[in-house]
């Protein structure tokens, strides 16, 4: 039997904010990484499945490009080769916590944990996704080896390209966790949302430099793209690094870039906080 | 507004959940995308108590009485329809940081922890979580896996741990911020005899240890028996009992339960168990019997002494049978 023997504990002192936050993201990425680590061999088979999309890609527009003259607009096979081989990078890079994972996270319980924790859900899935993409990245080098033997690309970036490209893939990194957070909080709502989810993809692919790169677009297609974050999540990152491009436009993509992050944040932040009042309302 | 002293603190609580209605067939089917007719459902229907410091307290009910429903409005992750309810002065349904950094859910057949890494990795993930300092952590961990005997366990992947075993990391990952509410829900569903009785020595020592106040619900009545001098009985979303627990086995188990194995039962020594006591079951060799509790010893020496059992046990009957009976003649 047992009843009130000693004084209630106080509560444990509390680390300060920055400090815990640093170790936070940094624990929860190293566990990330462990984690992905034992998945080496899954995780390796997934990217080199992942590669036959650009290669099919860059194989047709190689052909295009030497059946026109050797170029296309611009674009001669030495440049779609950089563009693809980077491209494969980039669309590691845009791999986040999908929508398809809200349903689960919520019908198997593990939001309503999350929901107990003193820390916004969102921190959980950055950390533990940019750990992953470290050991995306350490495991993309030999592939990106292979592709470069294989299809010689023109690439010779400038130092300020390569410091914009590997600033601009942690920032499309961050605008399309942000972005399909939001998307997945629909789960909120209700759960019948799969077309919703493959319109959002389908407008990507088509305008976001997946498919094809935008400057081979339809001038009024880019100037749609401008406008949307596909581009600045895809298109942008392999643009500021293959080129051709000036130093204001590297500058205006990373201050676009900026601007969707900033976009996401409110947006996850209204939404979860309405999301989150219902959720409570009809059922942790 | 809730009572000052109390850590917990209900008042007239009800959760109303509106319940899709539809009937079978095609026909139904499309008249539902039309018209969509729900029906409201009282999960918990204006209960109130209080739970004061370092008190643990049995929560108890048949499934669907609402115990996990009244969990979850106290640990904030459902909203109240109405009615009040304060947890250290707080309302959980803001879910305030202050608060959630001295409460904890542990729910029996729920897992926290990441499945591919040693326990170890998910202690450290949720130091950083509650943002908990060093030398604060590094004590609690070792008092946590001490009192648990956690030893080696917590350096074992914990998809390699045994369901007990997993079950004791996953109490002392929900610990580490050292909270003075706990609300266990099952703690220990599926486990052991031996591990339940570890669970259950292991959360009277953390309550006499830091003064925590324990809300338990279990269907395990050896739980509720060695934890709990107070015990609080739901039924269709209302509190149907609140005091002692003797008070409690006094007035719902009047009976035992004899579980008698015999190596030749058939339909015949089937009927002759019916004039030993009533009834309740049968099994490829086992019968379940229920007497009165003041006939058990005589029913279990004529059994003993009367037929060929291979096996025999007497025991309460479960928790959730004997506040069904209860229910039936006493309706709430």
């Amino acid at each position: 039997m047992t009843g009130p023997v000693v004084p209630v504990a106080a509560p444990l002192p509390e680390e300060g904010r920055v400090r815990a936050m640093a170790r936070l993201y940094a624990t929860l990425m190293r566990t990330a990484v462990v984690e992905q680590f034992q998945y080496r061999a899954s995780n390796y088979f997934y990217m080199i499945g992942m590669v036959a999309e650009p290669v099919v890609y860059l194989v047709v527009w190689s052909t295009i490009a030497r059946s026109t003259g050797g170029s296309v607009e611009g674009y001669t096979p030495g440049r779609f080769a950089a563009y693809y081989i980077v491209w494969t990078l980039v669309r590691n890079m845009n791999i986040v916590f999908t929508p398809y994972g809200w349903e689960e996270r919520v019908r198997q319980g593990q939001l309503a944990g999350q929901l107990l924790q003193p820390m916004h859900p969102i921190h959980h899935d950055l950390a533990s996704f940019a750990g992953w993409k470290v050991v995306v990245i350490i495991l993309w080098l030999p592939i990106a080896g292979v592709l470069t033997i294989a299809f010689r690309p023109e690439l010779n970036p400038t130092l300020l390209q390569g410091v914009v490209f590997f600033v601009a893939i942690w920032g499309a990194y961050l605008i399309r966790s942000l972005l399909l957070w939001v998307l997945g909080m629909v789960t909120f709502w209700t759960t019948r949302v799969s077309a919703l989810y493959e319109a959002y993809f389908v407008a990507e692919l088509l305008l976001s430099g997946r498919l094809v790169p935008l400057a081979l677009m339809p001038g009024w297609a880019q100037s749609v793209a401008g406008l949307l974050p596909f581009k600045w999540t895809f298109g942008f990152p392999i643009t500021a690094l293959v080129g051709p491009i000036d130093r204001r436009e590297l500058l205006v993509g990373l201050g676009a870039q900026l601007l969707w992050i900033i976009i996401g944040a409110l947006l996850v932040k209204a939404v979860w906080r309405i999301g989150v009042r219902r959720f409570t309302a009809v059922g942790g | 507004m809730a009572a000052v002293d109390a850590v917990i603190a209900v008042e007239d609580l009800r959760k109303v959940f509106s319940v899709p209605v539809r009937d079978a067939g095609l026909k139904a089917a499309a008249r539902s995308l039309v018209r969509r007719r729900t029906r409201e459902v009282a999960a918990v229907d204006g209960i109130s108590f209080t739970i004061d410091p370092g008190e643990v307290v049995g929560f108890l009910g048949p499934n669907g009485a609402g115990k996990t429903t009244t969990l979850k409005m106290l640990s904030g992750l459902l909203h109240p329809t109405s009615g009040q309810v304060h947890v250290l002065g707080h309302r959980p349904q803001r879910r305030e940081r202050a608060l959630l950094r001295q409460l904890t859910l542990v729910m029996g057949n729920r897992n926290q922890l990441q499945w591919d890494l040693p326990a170890l990795d998910s202690f450290e993930l949720n130091r950083a979580i509650y943002r908990i300092p060093p030398r604060e952590f590094t004590q609690m961990r070792d008092e946590l896996i001490d009192l648990l005997d956690l030893g080696p366990l917590v350096h074992k992947p914990v998809r390699n741990l045994s369901l007990g075993e997993r079950m004791k990391v996953e109490i002392a990952a929900a610990l580490l911020h050292r909270p003075v509410v706990l609300f266990l829900d099952e703690p220990t569903i599926g486990l052991d005899v031996t591990m339940q009785r570890r669970v259950r020595s292991f959360v009277a020592e953390y309550n006499r240890r830091h003064g925590a106040s324990v809300l338990l619900t279990s269907h395990y009545m050896a739980d509720v028996r060695a934890l709990c001098r107070r015990v609080i009985v739901i039924h269709h979303g209302r509190v149907l009992f609140d005091g002692d627990l003797a008070a409690l086995g006094a007035r719902f188990s009047t009976d035992k339960t004899i579980v008698v194995r015999l190596p030749d039962l058939d339909a015949a020594m089937i009927a002759r168990l019916g004039a030993y006591a009533t009834v309740l079951g049968t099994e490829a060799d086992s019968v379940t019997l229920r007497v009165p509790r003041a006939d058990a010893p005589g029913v279990t020496a004529r059994l003993l002494s009367e037929l060929a059992v291979a096996d025999l046990t007497v025991e309460d009957p479960p928790i959730d049978d004997v506040i069904e009976d209860v229910f039936a003649v006493e309706p709430p």
